[in-house]
């Protein structure tokens, strides 16, 4: 009893370390990699290539001078930025890092709680998240801020829909609620959840984009229309918090794509180093979306609702009848015939937009699409 | 704020880069002019320097060689593609996209380095004279100018990949602000913003000045007249400025690059229109002259100043993120607006 | 040990670290007086019309609501999502008629435009 509460107070403050310890080390790996892939060199002037520039931000950021502007909300302003990081955090509790160990001669699960409704604890927390940004909107007394954060939350809620109707598909290959169980199913299958679920996987990579507020889903802070959104008016340590909170999201969202599709912690060949591949997999991961973040332009907020709500959602509902239909129609070859269907789905989701894109640009006169330019 | 977040009227308010710049011109030689006019659109100083130096030879009757004609020439196509690269790299950065806007400043960066060569400056060059240019080409000009043009299309593709052909950036960019013919000619439009309405007029084209009968090139047309074609109708003509350089490089003939005038230039009285093609529209020098050594006055006809009319008409009802990209298409240069 | 008991240690150690952050940056950079301007919102330099907390439209709560009613239906597949193996045909015809509830009022709400953004 007193051992494993020890152990997984041990367990709950080392992955806190690793955590907010990823989180400079992200930010300086974003900026060098945007940096190298826009021939820029990017930070190297703070210890060696740059590693200390997070560093230094944060110092220089703690010791700026603390500004309540006129007119906010003072307890709302002051929580709102702790409001978008520390449910971040707790999400990650109840990530499986690893297979359990033994120490001592007790077995230890690499994991901070081993809950039988990890997936639900982690929707409903990384739900939370939206609160942050609302609160700093509103309690701003901003009008930018306040659109950011109008904007913000509802983008946000929109893409928890198919996040969920794609996160019920993993449920029903599985059959449990477990984190642990979802990655043991996985190995029980023999195939990791994305290829049978290659489209929800594919509507999850877009949604948990929108859902991080990343480019180029970032509306809620976009430069060239509301300043700087929700966190226009924080400054200082305040807004550091706003900034950690985005890039431990990053994180626990990484870990759970992972865990989800990924076949968590499981070496995809050779022996099975414990974390060496979940860490490659979240930072595969992550590196993802630092490149779809250098690569495209924002879309508009009318776009991106209609992504959200008129697409991804009939899609992933279909991704869902799919695989219940599979399941019990396919028996014990469900999960192969999925791995097909996935893929088949997705072609033709893939086509039938094609085709929407196409049939409305015809339907408009003189919007055709430029043929070939060039001399 | 209860009805949907849309343009609904628009001011546009100039003057904050004022220089009182044409009546500067009332003050000084016709000499003591020329670095001056290179302030007027910044991001084209070549075309500057090269209109105000053919209105004065228009002025005074002088021809300059035709050595220097060909120079002038691919100056002025050089700092076009450079100015329609800044348009390009600035509109990504406007829609959220930043990688192109290093990318096009990368390929602007080493046309400046061709400038850097010839003139000595980067932004602001005072290369142009009247009768010619300040100093013929250094050797080492015409193979770097040729290791760019060969290297430009790729480049130009790239832009393609991250802008042209990318899905986000044409649904913002499509069917948004349409300016129809009559309208983009009623107001006033020239350049790219004009052909990008389906309007083809083109002064290098239409009203030839200096040498450009001797080059094939097209001139880009489009008809949607959205932000889309404005877009295009730029990437288009840089693909045709760098035509022109080529054969201009191809042809270009020996002998002398300036011809020798009096610095106190007194050219006889009477009164001189000139205009030129330049990277936002038709550009125009206006100048008088009493015949003493400074003019009576000076008159710029800036493109990006009747192009900003368009906005008023333009941008309501459209979205604010609308706005952006609108304001962005239609490439303003300030610094010439206010003079 | 209750499996809920790491959950809350995770949650005060993220509770404390940001509260601690928080109390530094204010213990260090200490506010100082300052012009009233100091103090006034961020509008590029323009001075700021009329209050910040306007009405804005209405839309968004619209997509609120939206978001409560299928989120809501989204939640109940959950169970049953566990139980589906179980369940065999039967879950998955019942599961059907109930999304094509869910879907008649999907595109009820697509019809009506409620999700149209102008």
């Amino acid at each position: 009893m007193l051992f494993d509460l020890i152990a997984s107070f041990i367990k709950a403050v080392l992955v806190f370390a690793v955590v907010m310890s990823f989180v400079p080390f992200l930010i300086w790996l974003e900026r060098k990699l945007v940096a190298w892939m826009q021939q820029r060199i990017g930070p190297n002037r703070t210890g060696p290539f740059g590693l200390l520039q997070p560093i230094a931000d944060a110092v220089k950021l703690i010791i700026k001078e603390n500004i309540f502007p006129s007119g906010v909300e003072k307890i709302t302003y002051f929580l709102a930025p702790m409001m978008s990081m520390i449910p971040a955090l707790a999400a990650f509790a109840v990530i499986p890092f690893g297979s359990p160990v033994r120490i001592m001669g007790r077995t230890v699960n690499l994991q901070v709680a081993d809950v039988n409704i990890g997936i639900l604890y982690i929707l409903a927390l990384s739900s939370l998240a939206v609160y942050g940004a609302v609160l700093a909107g509103w309690s701003s007394n901003n009008k930018y801020s306040l659109l950011g954060g109008l904007r913000t939350s509802a983008q946000m809620i929109s893409y928890e829909l198919p996040i969920g109707l794609s996160v019920v598909s993993i449920v029903l290959l599985t059959g449990s609620l477990s984190l642990n169980e979802v990655v043991r199913s996985q190995a029980s299958h023999g195939i990791w959840n994305i290829f049978p679920q290659f489209l929800g996987f594919i509507i999850l990579l877009i949604s948990y984009n929108a859902e991080l507020n990343r480019a180029p889903f970032d509306l809620g802070e976009a430069e060239s229309e509301i300043v700087a959104g929700y966190h226009t008016e924080y400054s200082g340590f305040r807004f550091a918090m706003f900034y950690m909170g985005e890039y431990v999201n990053m994180v626990t969202v990484a870990a759970l794509v992972t865990v989800l599709f990924l076949g968590g912690w499981q070496a995809p060949f050779g022996p099975e180093i414990p974390l060496l591949w979940f860490l490659i997999k979240i930072f595969a991961f992550i590196l993802l979306y630092m490149w779809v973040r250098a690569t495209f332009p924002r879309v508009r907020y009318d776009q991106l609702m209609a992504l959200g709500w008129k697409i991804l959602v009939p899609a992933s509902l279909a991704n869902l009848a799919m695989t219940a239909v599979i399941i019990v129609l396919g028996g014990p070859n469900a999960v192969r015939i999925l791995s097909v269907g996935s893929i088949v789905l997705a072609v033709l989701v893939g086509l039938v937009l094609k085709a929407a894109v196409a049939l409305r640009t015809k339907s408009a006169p003189g919007l055709a699409p430029p043929a070939g330019a060039g001399s | 704020m209860t009805k949907p977040i849309r343009t609904e009227e628009i001011e546009v308010s100039m003057g904050p880069l004022h220089r009182g710049m044409e009546k500067i011109a009332e003050k000084r030689t016709y000499f003591q002019y020329m670095p001056l006019v290179d302030r007027f659109d910044y991001l084209a100083a070549m075309l500057n320097g090269a209109l105000y130096c053919m209105t004065i030879e228009k002025l005074a009757g002088m021809e300059p060689p035709r050595r220097a004609e060909y120079i002038r020439v691919i100056m002025m196509e050089l700092n076009r593609i450079a100015s329609h690269l800044v348009f390009v790299g600035t509109l990504g950065l406007d829609l959220g996209a930043s990688t192109p806007f290093i990318y096009c400043f990368r390929e602007r960066e080493e046309i400046l380095d061709l400038f850097d060569l010839v003139c000595g400056a980067r932004m602001t060059f005072n290369y142009m004279r009247p009768g010619g240019v300040a100093k013929d080409l250094p050797p080492e000009f015409a193979p770097k100018c040729r290791e760019f043009l060969k290297k430009m299309p790729a480049r130009l593709r790239e832009y393609d990949d991250l802008l042209s052909n990318n899905e986000i950036f044409v649904e913002r960019m499509r069917g948004v602000a349409k300016i129809g013919a009559d309208e983009a000619v009623n107001l006033g439009l020239s350049g790219p913003t004009l052909r990008a309405s389906g309007v083809g007029f083109d002064i290098r084209r239409f009203e030839p000045y200096s040498v450009y009968p001797e080059f094939d090139f097209d001139v880009a047309v489009r008809e949607e007249g959205d932000c889309l074609a404005r877009y295009l109708c730029r990437t288009e003509e840089i693909r045709q400025s760098l035509r022109i350089v080529q054969q201009a490089l191809d042809g270009l003939p020996e002998g002398p690059s300036s011809t020798r005038i009096n610095m106190n230039l007194k050219p006889a009285a009477g009164e001189v229109y000139h205009h030129i093609e330049g990277a936002r529209g038709e550009m125009g020098c206006y100048l008088v002259s009493d015949g003493t050594t400074t003019p009576v006055r000076l008159k710029w006809r800036a493109p990006s100043f009747s192009n900003l009319a368009v906005l008023t008409s333009a941008l309501p009802g459209w979205k604010v993120a609308d706005s952006v990209a609108i304001i962005g298409s239609i490439d303003v240069v300030l610094g010439e607006v206010d003079r | 040990m209750n499996p809920y008991l790491p959950i809350l240690f995770m949650l005060v150690i993220a509770t404390a670290f940001a509260l601690a952050a928080m109390a530094l940056a204010l213990f260090v950079g200490r506010p100082r007086p300052g012009p009233e301007r100091k103090f006034a919102p961020y509008e590029c330099g323009i001075e700021p019309v009329g209050s910040a907390r306007d009405r804005f439209p209405v839309k968004f709560y619209l997509v609120a609501m939206l978001f409560i009613l299928f989120d809501i239906e989204v939640i109940f597949l959950y169970p049953w999502a566990v139980v589906f193996r179980q369940l065999g045909v039967f879950g998955l015809i019942e599961m059907a008629i109930f999304l094509g509830i869910l879907l008649v009022g999907y595109i009820y709400v697509w019809r009506v435009g409620a999700l149209e953004w102008q």
